[in-house]
C-alpha cells in the first residue's frame, strides 16, 4: 500500500479505493494508484473500461461513489475548485471553438483562469513558441488540420501553467509525425516538472511512459514501470521462454504451433508468431516440428515481452480468475 | 435479385426500434399537431362570451339593476368588478383587467321614470377588434330591446340609449392589435433559441466539458452566456418597436422607457427557458424541438391570436402559466392603452418571479444533468 502522500511532497495523484457506480453498474471498482510528480503516467485499457470515468473523478467532474483521491495534495471531494486551478485537461475531441481564431482560443482560456494581461501575453507567446503555432494565429480553429488542432488544444490546456495535465487520447486521429512531435514535447515539459496523465490505445506510446497502469472493466490489473511489468511472474512464468518465430506462413504456422505440447501460448504479430514456450524446449526441435508439418521457418529467437504481451497475458489471466470465481 | 423488397423487414424492424428508443420525438410530433387542432378548433370561438367587464352603477336603483342583469344574462359580459367612480373604471380598462366598462349615470332611473331618454355609457377596449365588435353589437342590441319593451308598454316613454365608445384603437386596425403581441412572440423566439443553441453547440463540440474542468463557476458560465443574448433581445425589441411605429404606423400611447424596463423580466424568462431547453437537449435538432414546445403555447394560449377570455376553461387556466400572456398585456397596455407602471407592475412582477424560478430550476438542472453528466 502506498504511503500517505502528506508524508511525501512528490506525489501528484494519490487515489485510494476509488469507486464509481452508475445505477447497478460499477464503472470503476476499487481503483488505487499513485502518480509521482514529473512522471508521464500512461493509463491504458480497452474502450469502456473506465479510463475517462477515472479522469472525470480526478478532475472533479464526477462525484466519487467511494474511496478518496488527492490531486496536488488537494482532496477532490472537498477541494475540487482549487484542484482545477492546478490542472489542465485536453479531451480526445480537442475541445476548441472552431469559429474563433487560434489567438482568440488561447486568449479565452487564459482569461478563464484569470491571468492578468501581462502574464496572459507572456504565456501566449511562450505557448505559441513551444507549440509552433506562430504562423496560424489568425486562422480559425475549424481550418486547422488534426495535428494543429491537437497542438492548439494542448496550448490552451497548459496556458495557466498547470502542474498536472490530463490528456485523454491525445493522439487519436492524428498523423504519425504529429504524434512523434507531441511526445517529444511531453518529454520536454515533463523535464520541467509537469506531470502527465495520458490515456492511449497505442502500445508504442505506452512504452514511452515512465509509469503505466492497465485498467480492465473497472479494475486495475497492472501498475508499474514498463520494465517491471515485463518481469511480472504472470507475464513471464518461471520456466518459460518467449520466442519470436518468423515464417512466411504465419496463419498455418499458428495452427500447428498451438498443437505442439511445449508451446503454452502463441499469437500472430505481423509476419511472425510470438510464443511462450517451456524453457527446456529446444529451439532446434521446435524448428524441426514445424518443418515436419511443411512450414518453412526463417528464424526463431528469444524475445523480451512487449507491453502488449503484458496486457494480453494479464487480461487472459484476469478473465480466467473471473470465470473461476463465477464457477 | 428477384425480390425488389429485399431487406424491407430488417429495415422496418430497425426503424421500429429507433422510434421506440426515441419515444419523446414520436410523442411530441403526434401531440403538437393534436394540440394545435384542439386550440384552433376550440380557441376560435367567434361567439365571444364572458368579456371581463367593469361596472360603474352610479344610479343603483331597480331599473339600473335590471339593465345590468340583462347585460349579464346575454353571456357576453362577465362582471368582474363594481366601482364607484370614473377613475377606477378607466384604470381597470387601461390595466387590461377589464375590456369593457359600463357606466349607468346617476339619473338613469329618474329619467326613465320621468319618461325621458336615458343614456348608458359603454367604454370598449378596442385593442382586440373582435372583442370590441361583439361588445358593441350586444350592448346596442340590448339597448334597442330594452327601449322597444318600454315603448311597447307605454307609448310615451323614450328609448334607452346605449352609447358605445371605442377606446384606444378607434379604427379597429388589426396591426395595432397584432403587432404588440407579435413583439412577445418574436422576442421569445430570438432569446430562447439563441441561448439554447449557444449552449447545445458547446455540448456537441465538447467545449462545455472542457470549461467544467476550468475554475469557471456555473453561475459565471450561465450569466456570461445570458448577457450577450439579453443585449441581442433588447436590440431586437428596439427594432421591432421602430418597425411597428414607423412602418406600420402603430401609435405608441405610453412610455417607451417603461416598455423597455418591463421587457427585461420577460427577456429574463425567455433566456431561462433557453437554458432549461439546453440542459435537456443534446443536439441542435433536439433543441429546436424542445424550443418549439415552449414556443407554440406562447402563440396559442397567450392571447396573441385568440382572446384569452374566449378560451375553454382549461386553456384559460394554462394561459396564466404562459409568460407571454403577461408580456402581451404589458405591450398592448403601454402601446395601445397608454398604461403606466401603476397598471402593469403586477404583470412585471409575475414575469420577474417566473424568470427567477425558472433560472433556479435551470441552473440546478444544468449543474446536475450537464456538469455531472
Amino acid at each position: 500500500m502506498p504511503a500517505n502522500p502528506s508524508s511525501n511532497g512528490e506525489v501528484a495523484i494519490f487515489a485510494e479505493h476509488l469507486v464509481r457506480r452508475f445505477g447497478n453498474f460499477t464503472a470503476v471498482d476499487d481503483v488505487s494508484f499513485r502518480v509521482e510528480k514529473g512522471e508521464i503516467f500512461g493509463f491504458l485499457g480497452p474502450n469502456g473500461s473506465g479510463k475517462t470515468t477515472v479522469i472525470k473523478m480526478l478532475t472533479g467532474l464526477l462525484p466519487l461513489s467511494g474511496g478518496s483521491a488527492q490531486v496536488e495534495g488537494l482532496d477532490v471531494r472537498t477541494d475540487s475548485e482549487s484542484v482545477r486551478e492546478w490542472i489542465g485537461y485536453m479531451s480526445q475531441n480537442f475541445s476548441l471553438y472552431y469559429d474563433l481564431t487560434v489567438a482568440e482560443n488561447l486568449q479565452f482560456y487564459g482569461r478563464i483562469y484569470s491571468l492578468e494581461p501581462v502574464r496572459l501575453k507572456r504565456r501566449i507567446d511562450e505557448v505559441v513558441q513551444l507549440n509552433g503555432l506562430g504562423p496560424y494565429l489568425n486562422r480559425l480553429g475549424a481550418q486547422l488540420s488534426g495535428g494543429w488542432k491537437q497542438r492548439l488544444a494542448l496550448g490552451c490546456a497548459m496556458l495557466h501553467e498547470p502542474k498536472l495535465l490530463f490528456l485523454d487520447e491525445p493522439t487519436a486521429g492524428i498523423d504519425p509525425v504529429a504524434r512523434r512531435q507531441l511526445w517529444d514535447l511531453l518529454f520536454e515539459l515533463s523535464g520541467h516538472g509537469i506531470t502527465f496523465f495520458v490515456t492511449t490505445h497505442y502500445m508504442d506510446e505506452a512504452e514511452r511512459c515512465s509509469h503505466v497502469a492497465y485498467i480492465y472493466f473497472g479494475k486495475i490489473i497492472a501498475d508499474g514501470t514498463p520494465n517491471s511489468l515485463r518481469e511480472l511472474p504472470d507475464v513471464q512464468p518461471k520456466g518459460t521462454l518467449r520466442v519470436e518465430i518468423t515464417t512466411p506462413e504465419v496463419t498455418r504456422a499458428l495452427r500447428y504451433a498451438r498443437q505442439i505440447s511445449g508451446i503454452r501460448s502463441a499469437t500472430i504479430f505481423g509476419q511472425s508468431i510470438h510464443a511462450l514456450i517451456d524453457d527446456h524446449f529446444d529451439l532446434n526441435e521446435l524448428r524441426g516440428q514445424l518443418l515436419k508439418n511443411g512450414i518453412a521457418v526463417a528464424e526463431i529467437r528469444p524475445l523480451a515481452p512487449s507491453l502488449e504481451d503484458v496486457f494480453v497475458e494479464l487480461t487472459y489471466k484476469h478473465q480466467a480468475q473471473l470465470e473461476a470465481a463465477r464457477a | 435479385m428477384r425480390n425488389i423488397f429485399r431487406g424491407f423487414r430488417a429495415v422496418f424492424y430497425k426503424e421500429v426500434l429507433h422510434v421506440r428508443r426515441d419515444f419523446a420525438t414520436l410523442f411530441f410530433s403526434l401531440i403538437i399537431p393534436l394540440l394545435q387542432m384542439v386550440v384552433l378548433g376550440f380557441g376560435i370561438d367567434t361567439n365571444i362570451r364572458q368579456i371581463n367587464t367593469v361596472v360603474y352603477n352610479a344610479d343603483g336603483r331597480r331599473e339600473s339593476r335590471e339593465l345590468l342583469d340583462r347585460l349579464k344574462n346575454s353571456d357576453t359580459f362577465h362582471f368582474i368588478r363594481y366601482v364607484e367612480n370614473d377613475r377606477d373604471m378607466n384604470d381597470a380598462i387601461i390595466s387590461g383587467r377589464a375590456r369593457v366598462g359600463i357606466k349607468i349615470p346617476v339619473d338613469y332611473s329618474d329619467r326613465l321614470l320621468h319618461q325621458m331618454g336615458a343614456q348608458v355609457l359603454v367604454l370598449i377596449d378596442g385593442s382586440d377588434s373582435s372583442v370590441a365588435g361583439q361588445a358593441i353589437n350586444v350592448t346596442t342590441a340590448i339597448g334597442l330591446d330594452e327601449s322597444l319593451r318600454r315603448v311597447l308598454q307605454n307609448r310615451d316613454t323614450f328609448a334607452v340609449d346605449m352609447r358605445p365608445k371605442l377606446l384606444f384603437n378607434p379604427d379597429s386596425r388589426s396591426p395595432n392589435f397584432f403587432l404588440p403581441g407579435l413583439t412577445a412572440v418574436l422576442l421569445l423566439n430570438v432569446t430562447t433559441f439563441l441561448t439554447a443553441f449557444s449552449i447545445v453547440r458547446e455540448k456537441e463540440r465538447g467545449t462545455l466539458e472542457q470549461l467544467f474542468v476550468t475554475p469557471v463557476r456555473p453561475m459565471g458560465l450561465l450569466f456570461g452566456k445570458l448577457l450577450p443574448y439579453l443585449a441581442i433581445g433588447f436590440f431586437e425589441l428596439c427594432m421591432i418597436l421602430a418597425f411597428m411605429r414607423f412602418v406600420f404606423q402603430v401609435p405608441i400611447h405610453g412610455s417607451v422607457l417603461l416598455l423597455a424596463f418591463l421587457s427585461l423580466p420577460y427577456l429574463f424568462v425567455s433566456l431561462s427557458i433557453g437554458i432549461l431547453v439546453s440542459s435537456k437537449a443534446n443536439s441542435q435538432a433536439e433543441a429546436i424541438q424542445l424550443a418549439f414546445l415552449t414556443f407554440l403555447p406562447s402563440i396559442f394560449f397567450s392571447g396573441y391570436i385568440f382572446p384569452r377570455e374566449t378560451m375553454p376553461t382549461i386553456f384559460y387556466v394554462i394561459s396564466y402559466f404562459i409568460p407571454a400572456s403577461y408580456y402581451i398585456n404589458i405591450t398592448r397596455g403601454i402601446i395601445l392603452r397608454g398604461a403606466g407602471l401603476t397598471h402593469l407592475w403586477l404583470d412585471g412582477l409575475v414575469l420577474f418571479v417566473m424568470g427567477s424560478l425558472l433560472m433556479v430550476v435551470a441552473a440546478r438542472r444544468f449543474q446536475h444533468k450537464v456538469i455531472m453528466a
